[in-house]
């Protein structure tokens, strides 16, 4: 069974501007919905109580909130979570509010109201905690970056490394930009898998590289245009198929993996799409468009040689 | 070519048991238990009690699986929760308060697994069912304590040296001591420096308005710092012990901070209340001398003298009591509810330590016929619990507050003296707790994912690459059981995302023999012969599939640093997924294509699709 049998290298780089040009916009568009709507924080972040009940039969939303009202905040965010049967509770932080006693008055308050109440889950993150994963998140998310530049660095040649990272970048923007616009809850458990997709982003354009310099020292007299349409052509067969099956898998979390699997597999969902996208049209016309060529992996002087070395 | 030496499929082969073996342990499910242990040093826990607890079960008619002794207690196995239950409430009352009676899971792994090491994995706590609070020590509080501490013991110093000054206060968290006269100051001085080395001094002022400041160094302010965490940690061990938990957690997190799990719990509320409460005991004198009425009522109102706190005590008594504390808790070693001999009421007997006796002793011999207030301040709020008069002189150690309403107050306020009071009070500022149905749940789902998940792409590959894709299925199956073997082995903390990096982890590690099998087919598309392809595709895909996971290894590593409960447990599992991914994906594989196809001496065609 093959798919891709495809005889001729598809002259991908002709699109280049275009594609990148795609890929610009896009770009725009998902800072543009982080600025205007944000992200939508989860309590990991802004600090903040959050409780995850259930009942028996289909919850009473209104009884629920008046119940927690009760207890003294106006600022609650009660809804269905999954099921009609499981309720999501946020509560903010307060001042002045005892708040790791603030989720046992809650449940007091909800046993009040209907006794078959069952606690499934509670996080409570005081807002200095809160404040730390955020700052933690970013530090991690920009020593990720950092640590792979560095590394494609040493790998390959700087074109190579910063092309790469402008690329999978965008990824992550998009992600986030997705995350603004459907205001999906954004909590840590989805950064995990927004740093997990950087790192498999990149796996793809790594691969494509490693084409592109085996492609440089074997096509001798091919232009750098061509060679890496080669590349790309060649290596497409792989890379569909492995996210293919890497999304096989994200599926499979999707459907079993339950609502606090949701997000996590929403984001690595959007990852695995984009990724194909950017990592083969966005970051191999970069490199191009960098003036990557054969000089470029083999120093003139060596090419001297090796032009005489040749019958 | 094609070939590989003996030891590398031994090294398969060998890997191989190693992971099965390893992985046994997680087959087997967990049956409910009760544990048995003691926190008391004079108690044992040997076979004579074994003995007692089994007599006391089958007294009340409670059947038990298995009953067994090892290093951390008793260990009885039931077969179903209610049992479980029913043991907990005996044994509770058989053996007393002396004994910590805990819920617990057992694994039903045979013991012969666990001689080798061989456990199964230690589940976290949204997989398990529990709490998970992270705790921050008030440090400010500590060095305000000590503070107002010091100016207590100024003034007794500075009388005894017979030195005049205008006034001792506290402010923030130094002492300052005004004088009119340069002379005693440099007096005051030169004793601070003498006496005191935990303190700086610094003079302020000139002529008839001369000021010391003295602040406690910083070399004794982080030793301060560091034994209040210390004894915090100390003293939540103690509590915790009295909750009856089975295998707590309880770490320093930085320099401040300190993490307590406990797994299994169900009464959050009760956890909460006993963890967030601190409780310090002070004995302060009376002010007998303003205690009249008039001045009592100014008091009410809010104008309390210098030097005294005004406060109401169970009664509705007024009462100003001296700010200068006598005995502070840390001298209480023991507190327990009981019975008040003649009256019958409820009281709570505190036993103080050599220290603390001798100062109680000397206090109430001073102070015959004077009442002593005895206050129990929690999280800044004082509460005057009783103020007694004192009889006589009390030696021995032996103190008994009267004034609890029943029973039930006085097994609570002993609790927390017991326990020991705290040198510096604790705020919750971060908690996670899951329910114990919600655990199972998650485990449910988290299985689910990887099996259904690795069936489709199992099912993907074998009819894509045909034989290739089996053996690259085959890999990627060994790479599961690596993964549960080394993640057993290591007891990593495995949580929901732990799960999902599971999923995940196979979802990329297939990419490896992706990279492979294409690369055969090119290079058999180019015509190359079979053998050959293979050695081709072998050695080409190899640098790539290095690369690429060194990056995603990067990434792994950072939400480690970074990453706090749960998501630690998802970048464990997914650095050491890409470790094994590339062990199986390339050397297992491999050794199976050459054992299929390397010994023969013609290949026609390779089935790979």
């Amino acid at each position: 069974m093959e798919f891709f049998r495809i005889k001729k290298d598809i002259p991908f780089m002709s699109y280049g501007r275009l594609t990148t040009a795609i890929s610009l916009i896009t770009f725009i568009l998902a800072v543009y919905f982080l600025a205007a709507k944000g992200l939508n924080l989860g309590v990991d972040f802004t600090g903040g109580t959050m409780m995850e009940v259930s009942y028996p039969q289909a919850a009473n939303i209104e009884q629920i909130r008046t119940a927690v009202q009760s207890v003294g905040l106006s600022d609650v965010t009660v809804q269905n979570f999954g099921t009609s049967r499981d309720v999501l509770i946020r509560l903010p932080v307060k001042e002045g509010l005892s708040t790791a006693q603030l989720s046992e008055e809650v449940m007091a308050a909800l046993r009040k109201a209907d006794d078959s109440v069952i606690m499934n889950r509670v996080e409570f993150v005081g807002p200095q905690v809160g404040q730390e994963l955020y700052e933690n998140g970013a530090l991690a998310l920009l020593l990720v970056s950092i640590g792979i530049m560095l590394y494609l660095y040493f790998r390959f040649e700087w074109q190579f490394a910063l092309a790469a990272m402008i690329a999978n970048s965008h990824d992550v923007i998009i992600i986030l930009g997705f995350f603004a616009f459907f205001q999906w809850e954004f909590n840590l458990t989805v950064l995990a898998a927004v740093l997990a997709v950087l790192g498999y982003s990149v796996n793809e354009s790594v691969v494509v590289f490693d084409r592109i310099r085996e492609n440089f020292r074997k096509m001798r007299k091919a232009a750098p245009k061509d060679i890496i349409d080669n590349a790309i052509t060649r290596t497409m067969s792989r890379t569909i198929i492995t996210h293919f099956s890497t999304q096989l898998m994200v599926l499979s979390m999707l459907i079993f993996g339950g609502e606090v699997l949701h997000n996590f597999s929403l984001a690595l969902t959007i990852g695995i799409l984009f990724g194909i996208y950017s990592s083969v049209l966005v970051a191999s016309p970069i490199v191009l468009f960098l003036g990557v060529s054969r000089e470029t992996f083999v120093p003139p002087e060596k090419k001297a040689t090796e032009e005489e070395a040749l019958p | 070519m094609n070939r590989y030496p003996l030891w590398k499929y031994l090294l398969v082969a060998i890997s191989l048991i190693v992971a099965v073996v390893y992985s046994l342990p997680n087959i087997f499910g967990e049956s409910p238990a009760v544990q048995i242990s003691t926190s008391k040093i004079h108690l044992k826990i040997d076979t004579e009690l074994l003995e007692r607890v089994e007599a006391g079960l089958k007294q009340e008619e409670i059947a038990y699986d298995a009953i067994f002794l090892d290093a951390s207690g008793i260990k009885v196995r039931f077969a179903n929760p209610d049992s479980q239950i029913r043991a907990k409430d005996a044994l509770n009352q058989l053996l007393g308060n002396d004994y910590i009676i805990a819920l617990n899971l057992l694994s039903q792994s045979p013991a012969w697994l666990n001689s080798i090491g061989a456990l199964p994995m230690y589940l976290g706590l949204d997989l398990r069912g529990g709490v998970h609070f992270l705790l921050e020590v008030d440090m400010d509080s500590a060095m305000t304590q000590a503070a107002e501490r010091y100016v207590g013991d100024f003034r007794s110093a500075f009388r005894k040296d017979k030195i005049n000054y205008l006034g001792i206060s506290r402010e923030g968290q130094t002492v300052q001591i005004r004088f009119n006269q340069a002379e005693e100051a440099k007096k005051a001085e030169r004793i601070i420096n003498r006496d005191y080395a935990d303190l700086t001094v610094r003079q302020s002022g000139t002529g008839n308005e001369i000021t010391l400041t003295a602040s406690l160094s910083m070399v004794a302010q982080k030793r301060i710092q560091d034994f209040a965490l210390k004894q915090n940690i100390q003293t939540l061990h103690n509590r915790i012990n009295e909750l009856g938990v089975a295998e707590p957690i309880i770490q320093q997190q930085g320099a401040n901070r300190v993490v307590v799990q406990l797994p299994g719990v169900q009464d959050t509320a009760k956890a909460k209340e006993i963890l967030g409460r601190t409780a310090t005991l002070e004995i302060r004198m009376v002010d007998e001398e303003k205690s009249d009425a008039v001045t009592l009522d100014n008091a009410s109102k809010g104008q309390v003298p210098f030097g005294d706190e005004f406060f109401v005590d169970r009664n509705g008594q007024p009462l100003l009591v001296k700010k200068s504390v006598v005995l502070t808790g840390d001298y209480i070693t023991d507190a327990g509810p009981g019975l008040d001999q003649q009256t019958g009421e409820s009281v709570v007997h505190v036993t103080l330590d050599g220290r603390g006796a001798g100062i109680f002793k000397q206090v109430t011999r001073e102070n015959v016929g004077k009442r002593m207030a005895i206050l129990l301040i929690e999280k800044g709020e004082a509460e005057v619990i009783t103020a007694p008069v004192i009889r006589e002189e009390i030696g021995g150690g032996r103190v008994q507050i009267s004034g609890m309403s029943n029973i039930k107050e006085a097994t609570d306020v002993a609790l927390l003296l017991r326990a020991g009071a705290l040198a510096a009070p604790m705020e919750i500022i971060e908690e996670r707790t899951v329910g114990p149905s919600m655990g199972e749940e998650n485990i449910k789902r988290g299985m689910n994912s990887v099996l259904w998940g690795f069936a489709a792409i199992a099912v993907f590959m074998i009819a894509y690459y045909m034989l290739f894709g089996s053996i690259s299925v085959l890999a990627l199956g060994i790479n599961l059981l690596l993964l549960v073997a080394v993640l057993s082995m290591l007891q990593a903390t495995l949580t929901l995302p732990g799960l999902a990096a599971v999923a995940l982890t196979l979802g990329m590690a297939i990419d490896a023999n992706v990279l492979i099998n294409e690369r055969i087919r090119e290079e058999l598309r180019n015509g190359n012969t079979p053998q050959a392809s293979i050695q081709a595709g072998y050695s080409r895909a190899w640098d790539t599939i290095l690369d690429s996971n060194v990056t995603t290894l990067i990434a792994g590593i950072a939400l480690f640093m970074f990453g706090s409960g749960p998501v630690k447990g998802f970048a464990v599992v997914h650095v050491l997924g890409i470790l094994t991914s590339m062990f199986s994906a390339v050397v297992v594989s491999r050794a199976v294509v050459n054992l299929i196809y390397g010994y023969r001496r013609k290949v026609g065609k390779l089935s790979i699709g």
